[in-house]
């Protein structure tokens, strides 16, 4: 077993007990009944600890832009869990080149990637960033906005109250789950409030579709001028959907909506860029599915064990990720469906 | 699959050096703890008296390999398909609290589902004690890293849990082999390790059937997830009634009918 070096050296400044500082490092409220939040501070401290002991790497991201239309290209990320090789790149982001500048979705998982992203757009395009759109507020689409400080960031508002509530949470999973890749990382909210409509900026006409589902803020951006749709996380392909915070049943409405655009491609959040919409079909069916799976489960007397081990249809055999994302997706959902699935017993007096 | 049993001296041995598993090993006896934890020989002394034990793929540990909650993981242990099971114990190795629960089935299957917290990875095990003192064990790495987009849930951190304190919800489902019961009990059950706040747990629970015949006896412990929540295999049997107390003394009391 590896010795942990023990030195004491604080990786989050420390406040005051009870200072507002401290309650930052403690992403939990303090009547939380559970462990309670000391735990967890000296977890993150002692994770953060062996991780700057272990690694010594560049931290380069491996950006390749992917042309997909002659002046709008796509970071691909893997289909993958969040970890310490990846660094937490397994979401897309994108940027389009426009007469007035650069129009860029979503800043990635961290402040590293953030910089790394804007220095390659500008020094590809040769023009500088104009704005920064924010698809939701999970935390591998926006912890790269410290890389876009005076650049104005818009995001829908329930996207903008929840990342305030819960980046500082999301920053310690990440520091736990990818290590010194989040190193600096810490959170820059959206400064501008992204409002439903078209606008035309630098001769494209992008058309800015506010909808929920995926979670209670999700922006999608569909550009008329070339057809494509940045459809962030409400579309993912061939990597199964992720539902911490999600209504199925408005993520679906979502998805009708975006059905009914005239589009030529999509670029989904997780996945490959595809010039059809079988991707919002596909994450329509896995949904679908999805939802039934837990309803039925709920309504049989399943326990959550038991739905988790609902086989896969072959029908997603090629969806990353779905047996992993099932198991996660009844722990987020099958607690109000199994509570609606009882009913008061008589107590005794 | 060997039987073993330590004799008292090597267990003085392994708890004195606090490596139990190598020291065991070289006594050229011991099993290896299938999921390979250090803490294996001190679950052995303190949850199973040291006795006879053997790792038994009939007692089976349902779990997520990954806890997307970690305070609201859920269990399922099966040990059915042994027979003349008197108690089952599950323990949690690295847990700051590792004993979770004991059932004692008498008259049902011994399977129960339920949540625990879970403070980082660790094997969940659940060792059934057989009528010939032989303790059968099994068990799952369950992994406490979480999807990164997911918090724990918070708990009752501003609720009104008094009002609902001991209040029981639940249901009944026929089957062709085991009806099933589905049982909520409303608690907070505090570990007493958060800062300013107490122990306050549900300790014991038995459940009965119409007539008062006892079909299953537990004893939970600090680790169970606020608001338990059990899944029980209960034969025909379709009205029941919940009797426990927790450490405070507060009675729970409640009668399920189909
Ligand atoms: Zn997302």
């Amino acid at each position: 077993m590896r010795k942990i070096p023990l030195t004491p050296r604080p990786p989050l400044p420390q406040g005051e007990r009870g200072s507002k500082k401290d309650n930052l490092l403690a992403p939990l409220p303090l009547r939380e009944r559970g462990w309670g939040e000391g735990y967890k501070q000296a977890l993150l401290a002692l994770l953060l600890l062996i991780h700057g002991a272990a690694i010594a790497d560049t931290f380069g991201y491996p950006l390749e832009p992917q042309q997909i239309a002659p002046d709008t290209y796509v970071l691909e990320g893997k289909t993958e869990d969040f970890s310490r090789k990846n660094g937490g790149y397994i979401v897309n982001t994108g940027y389009i080149i426009t007469a007035d500048g650069v129009v860029v979705i979503d800043s990635g998982p961290s402040k590293r990637f953030g910089e790394q992203q804007r220095t390659l757009i500008e020094k590809a395009t040769g023009k500088p960033v104009i704005r920064l759109y924010l698809t939701h507020h999970h935390p591998d689409h926006f912890l790269g906005n410290q890389a876009y400080g005076e650049i104005p960031r818009y995001a829908l508002p329930a996207s903008k109250q929840a990342m305030q509530l819960e980046g500082e949470a999301f920053t310690a999973n990440m520091y736990r789950m990818t290590g010194d890749w989040m190193r600096g990382t810490s959170i820059t909210l959206p400064d501008k409030e992204a409002k439903a409509g078209t606008e035309t900026v630098g001769g494209h006409q992008l058309e800015t579709i506010a909808l929920s589902g995926h979670t209670p803020g999700d922006l999608a951006l569909f550009d008329h001028t070339t057809g494509i749709l940045f459809a962030g996380d409400l579309v993912f392909n061939n990597r199964a959907a992720t539902t911490p915070h999600a209504n199925i049943a408005a993520w679906l409405t979502a998805l009708e909506k975006l059905q009914s655009l005239p589009l030529k491609m999509i670029v989904p959040g997780h996945g490959k860029v595809a010039q059809d919409k079988a991707p919002i079909e596909q994450t329509r069916d896995y949904l679908q599915w999805l939802s039934a799976t837990l309803k039925q489960g709920a309504a049989n007397g399943l326990d959550m064990n038991e739905v988790m081990q609902t086989p896969i249809p072959e029908r997603f055999k090629a969806v990353a990720l779905a047996h992993s994302e099932l198991q996660r997706s009844v722990s987020h959902l099958y607690p109000a469906l199994e509570t609606d699935s009882l009913k008061p017993a008589k107590q005794a007096e | 699959m060997t039987l073993f049993r330590l004799p008292a001296c090597i267990l003085l041995l392994i708890i004195t050096l606090g490596n139990p598993v190598s020291a065991a090993e070289q006594s050229g006896h011991a099993p290896a703890d299938p999921l390979n934890s250090p803490q294996w020989g001190v679950m052995h002394s303190r949850f199973l008296n040291g006795e006879t034990y053997v790792f038994d793929d009939k007692v089976k540990v349902l779990a997520p390999d990954s806890a997307e909650d970690s305070l609201n993981v859920p269990i399922t242990f099966d040990a059915s398909a042994l027979q003349g099971v008197e108690k089952i114990v599950v323990m949690a190795d690295l847990n700051p609290i590792p004993g979770v629960l004991e059932f004692r089935p008498k008259t049902i299957p011994a399977r129960l589902s339920f949540r625990m917290k879970l403070q980082q990875g660790s094997p969940v095990r659940a060792a059934a004690k057989t009528a010939d003192g032989v303790w059968h064990v099994g068990g799952a790495w369950v992994d406490a890293a979480g999807g990164g987009c997911t918090l724990p849930s918070t708990g009752t951190a501003t609720g009104d849990w008094s009002s609902t304190l001991g209040k029981v919800s639940a249901n009944v489902w026929q089957r062709p082999d085991n009806n099933r019961l589905r049982v909520r009990v409303m608690h907070p059950m505090d570990t007493g390790l958060a800062s300013g706040i107490p122990t306050f747990h549900i300790e014991d629970m038995n459940i009965l059937d119409e007539s008062g015949a006892l079909l299953a006896e537990m004893t939970l412990h600090e680790p169970i997830s606020e608001n338990p929540m059990l899944s029980l295999d209960v034969g025909k049997h379709t009205g029941f009634r919940l009797e426990g107390h927790d450490n405070n003394g507060n009675r729970i009391d409640a009668e399920v009918v189909e």
